[in-house]
């Protein structure tokens, strides 16, 4: 069962192999017995997934189900759920429960897949390594002494450790691609504007895409194609036609045009790294790729200029989590001030106080021209690096992250040395172009992910790319040796 | 010392969409606490606002009417504080990008002269909730109905030199935004609400003095009275040596009087930055056609044309174009009835009286515009005397019967003009009344009036008063036979 493809399962779930119902409890079952462990999920809604498991089972009898109904999804712990709590894994929404469902949640319970429950994150999406969160840091299932990545760890560690056959996470600064390549799995971060954010509880407006975690990209490409598509409760959200992802996974790439920027193999990379990544991309001429060195001028900038734009961003967003309508309130509050004060200091882990107090700072009067406006101009001269070197290839590949996975508590009085994790990964949410994470091979025996870097709109492309490397290789379907893989 | 005022006003026009200008849940006034007030208006984790294309058009509007460039690709900025009533923890607002840019209006003066004021900027916003701290003891309720309703703050240069002329212009925004269809003008239920920036200078400094902002006077009067209080306590301060000091105040009706709320020091650092969850606002030129196309007549406009086209004195006109539904009601009778003075004379008059004895507005008249016209023209084609026509009008006005015509056969009022019934009955008036006819005849003409209330009396005020008179001036006349 956890070798299966999406396709195989929607195949077996329509000959009759198994039921929905079945495969919904064969999935709740590997949860009750290694997320203790694992720490992946925040919440498991066994009830909820097993009574749309049952409608799921009926749409497939009467035949009226779709290629997704009946298979089951987790999602990051800040989609909102209709019912069930949404905690973005913060004390502050320990007690959340939305009203309403996120479009990306809205679509696929229409689609007919089961919840099985939400996922554990860093606090409110701030952070790369999956320690900064209320319930507790998630383990990656290859060493349970190391970080899965982040924010999106849970996700990524549900689909590694085969609790889940498919997750949503979201990438505001490499919060799928990081984790995904972490831990060995498939993850894709859309063009920004290609997924509704609307139910998406916010951390940076302008960067934050919803995405999708799976075994590969064929996985991928079903679930992107459920949950893509313009939203009029989302202003952002763009109208683009959305393809049949799956339609051209197949397609060959004989001549395609590989751009690898040198400034993703600089200072700071593991050279173990950057070996997977070179026997990647000969894989790739292999397959009849041409690899063609371009540059990425502005690259160093996107750090300095994400962590000032995202706390901004941020700084105001969570200025709603205010003890006033819901969500966390201290105890017996003074006053107006006090009530304020007290909510958001208790309420409000290290990092996510961190990030509010620089945004708040960055955005102040008298700063605002040389911190924000600044970003805001460096942010348009990555965007031209990226325009400038689509000219010149189709796709662009490099690492995805500088090191491996690091060590739970290595780097937690650090925040500097966390921050340069995102140095690749970053850029792309400033230029809002899509980006993948796909399993490339091991260092340090641990997962290392190839990144690939489209162009605006061509997650269709990057799939058929990702899709034809893993024909060829199988490092994304080995398994860590204790959750059923191969020892 | 010689003191000049400084003025300039922030107008707060809530414009009248049916829903909020980033939900979907109704703007109507009045209603429960919190049932107007969805998961945006509550700014639920996750929930995204989108503008509401009505409320640009109706700001396009207005930009259009006072002659201002309309901001092609406009930005909603967040602006940044915590307060329980507003719920996002920011207002979205526009900062340097608003919808209008720098237009003007022009307002009159006591001494009839005109006055053309800027208006520096027009901008879309949302409003807060309330903050309820009557009835929960020790606590403070919320209200968010009123949260996220469209504003439009309007805010003029600092151009007024007394608050006759603050007054002045407020009132010509107040009609204008009336025309335009975009604001109820409703000042009780803070549909339109001003805020003051007042300063003074010595008379001939080319520098503004420091400022005090009042805010939030919701009447014409108040904020005569406010403006003129505060500018009484600065020259006051000043004269005796000391400074004003920049704040905010807050003027007391009750007592009338402005005291200080917060100063400089104390105030918010807003944090504005444009709104990543909106796209800024492009205005296309086939938008703007649209809207100019739907323009109403301006007040200018419109009271040019009634002086032109109707011979109207300028204060007529300007009585009657102060409003649009009075302009159009006019209009209507002027039109139908083929007198303009007289229908002036009677919207002006009779129907002003009744409406503001009776606190109605003209939408709500009980005379209409087509009954009025049938009474002007049994006036005009001299049915009835202008005296008779005031009896009609009051028996319209009381649902006495649905025309004038009606009303003047039912109760018998037309008017006598038959040449021989007046001279039958001013006979027997001169026959029973020898001795009043001795006296004018020896010259007592004031007895002629005496006369002239008989033939009434006993015509019941029906004979035509002209008759009357030229039919009594012959009979009186000394026998010259």
């Amino acid at each position: 069962m956890i070798n299966k493809t999406l396709t195989e399962l929607s195949a077996g779930l329509k000959d009759g192999d198994f039921s929905s119902v079945e495969l919904s409890q064969y999935f709740l079952q590997r949860i009750a017995k290694y997320d203790d462990e694992l720490n992946a999920f925040i919440t498991v809604t066994e009830e909820q997934a097993l009574a749309a498991a049952n409608k799921a089972d009926e749409a497939i009898a009467a035949g009226t189900a779709g290629v997704l109904t009946g298979i089951p999804v987790a999602y990051k712990d800040l989609f909102c759920t209709d019912g069930i709590r949404t905690s973005c894994a913060s004390k502050m929404l320990d007690n959340f429960i939305a009203p309403y469902n996120a479009t990306v949640v809205e679509k696929l319970t229409a689609a007919g897949m089961p919840m099985l429950g939400k996922t554990n994150m860093d606090e409110f999406a701030m952070g790369s390594s999956n320690e900064n969160s209320y319930y507790g840091a998630v383990k990656n299932p290859w060493d349970l002494e190391r970080v899965p990545g982040g924010s999106s760890g849970g996700s990524a560690v549900a689909v590694c450790a085969k609790l889940a056959p498919v997750s949503l996470g979201t990438d505001t600064g490499g919060s799928i691609r990081q984790p995904a390549s972490l831990t060995g799995v498939t993850g894709i971060k859309p063009t920004y504007g290609r997924v509704s954010r609307y139910g998406m509880i916010a951390y940076a407006s302008s960067l934050d895409q919803g995405g999708v975690f799976a075994s590969n990209a064929e996985d991928c490409a079903l679930v992107l194609a459920a949950i893509a598509g313009f939203d009029a409760k989302d202003s952002t959200s763009v109208e683009h036609q959305v393809p049949d992802f799956s339609a051209t996974l197949n397609d060959s790439i004989q001549g395609l045009k590989i751009g690898v920027p040198k400034e993703f193999f600089g200072e700071g990379l593991d050279n173990k790294i950057a070996t997977v990544i070179q026997e990647a991309l000969q894989e790739y001429t292999k397959l009849g790729a041409e690899i063609i060195d371009i540059s990425l001028p502005n690259t160093h900038l996107a750090i300095p200029s994400y962590y000032v734009i995202a706390p901004a961003e941020a700084s105001s967003n969570l200025s709603r989590f205010d003890g006033v309508r819901y969500g966390y309130r201290c105890e017996d509050p003074k006053d107006l001030t006090d009530m304020y004060m007290r909510s958001r200091g208790e309420g409000f882990g290290t990092e996510v106080k961190r990030r509010i107090m620089t945004g708040t700072y960055a955005l102040s009067a008298g700063y605002y021209d040389a911190y924000y406006l600044k970003a805001q101009k460096i942010r348009r001269l990555i965007s031209n690096d990226f325009k400038q070197a689509f000219e010149k290839v189709d796709v662009i590949m490099g690492p995805v992250s500088p090191e491996t996975a690091f060590k739970i508590g290595a780097k937690t009085d650090d925040p500097i040395s966390m921050y340069l994790a995102d140095i690749y990964t970053l850029s792309l949410n400033l230029a809002g172009l899509p980006g993948m994470s796909i399993p490339a091979g091991k260092a340090n025996d641990m997962p290392v992910g190839l990144q690939i870097i489209g162009n605006y709109f061509e997650e269709a492309k990057m799939l058929n790319i990702a899709h034809q490397f893993q024909q060829a290789t199988d490092y994304h379907k080995q398994l860590p040796a204790q959750f059923g893989g191969e020892k | 010392m010689e003191w000049e005022t400084v003025i300039g006003l922030e107008i707060h026009a809530q414009l009248s969409t049916k829903s909020k200008l980033f939900s979907g849940s109704s703007t109507e006034y009045g209603q429960e606490p919190n049932t107007q007030a969805n998961v945006v208006d509550l700014a639920m984790p996750g929930v995204l606002p989108v503008l509401n294309a009505e409320a640009v058009r109706m700001a396009a509007m207005f930009g259009l009417a006072i002659g201002a460039p309309i901001g092609r690709g406009n930005v909603f900025a967040r602006k940044n504080y915590f307060y329980p009533d507003l719920p996002q923890g920011y207002q979205i607002s526009q900062f340097d990008k608003p919808i209008v840019e720098l237009g003007h209006i022009d307002i009159t003066l006591e001494n009839g002269e005109s006055k053309r004021i800027g208006v520096t900027r027009a901008h879309l916003e949302q409003d807060a909730g309330k903050s309820l701290h009557k009835d929960f003891a020790g606590m403070t309720g919320i209200d968010l109905n009123r949260s996220g309703t469209p504003l439009l703050e309007i805010v003029s240069e600092p151009d007024m030199r007394s608050a006759k002329e603050a007054v002045a212009y407020m009132k010509k925004i107040h009609e204008l935004v009336q025309y335009l269809g975009i604001n109820d003008g409703n000042l009780q239920e803070g549909s339109f609400r001003c805020d003051a920036n007042v300063s003074v200078r010595p008379k001939g400094q080319k520098e503004f003095g420091t400022r005090t902002e009042l805010k939030n006077i919701n009447s014409f009067r108040f904020v005569e009275r406010a403006i003129n209080l505060e500018v009484e306590r600065q020259i006051d301060l000043l004269e005796e040596g000391g400074e004003v000091i920049q704040e905010t105040r807050l003027y007391d009706p009750d007592k009338n009087q402005t005291r200080s709320m917060r100063s400089k020091e104390e105030a918010n650092d807003y944090r504005y930055f444009p709104d990543p969850d909106l796209l800024p606002v492009e205005i296309t030129d086939e938008f703007l056609d649209e809207v100019r196309a739907s323009l109403p007549e301006l007040p200018q406009v419109k009271f040019k044309r009634f002086m032109q086209e109707y011979g109207l004195s300028d204060y007529d006109a300007g009585v009657l174009t102060a409003n649009r539904a009075v302009a159009d009601y006019f209009e209507a009778v002027a039109k139908d009835s083929g007198e303009a003075k007289l229908s002036a004379n009677w919207v002006i008059g009779e129907l002003s009286s009744h409406l503001n004895n009776h606190d109605l507005l003209i939408t709500d008249s009980p005379v209409s515009s087509e009954m009025l016209t049938g009474l002007i023209k049994r006036i005009a084609d001299k049915t009835i005397s202008g005296k008779i026509a005031k009896e009609v009008f009051q028996a319209l006005w009381e649902g006495e019967g649905s025309t004038a015509d009606d009303i003047i056969e039912s109760k018998g009022l037309k008017q006598i003009t038959d040449s021989g019934a007046i001279e039958a009955m001013i006979d027997e008036i001169i026959a029973n009344n020898q001795a009043q006819v001795e006296q004018y005849r020896s010259g007592k003409d004031k007895v002629f009036g005496f006369f002239v209330g008989q033939v009434m009396k006993a015509s019941q005020g029906k004979a035509n008063p002209a008759q009357v008179n030229q039919i009594l001036k012959q009979k009186l006349a000394p026998e010259s036979e």
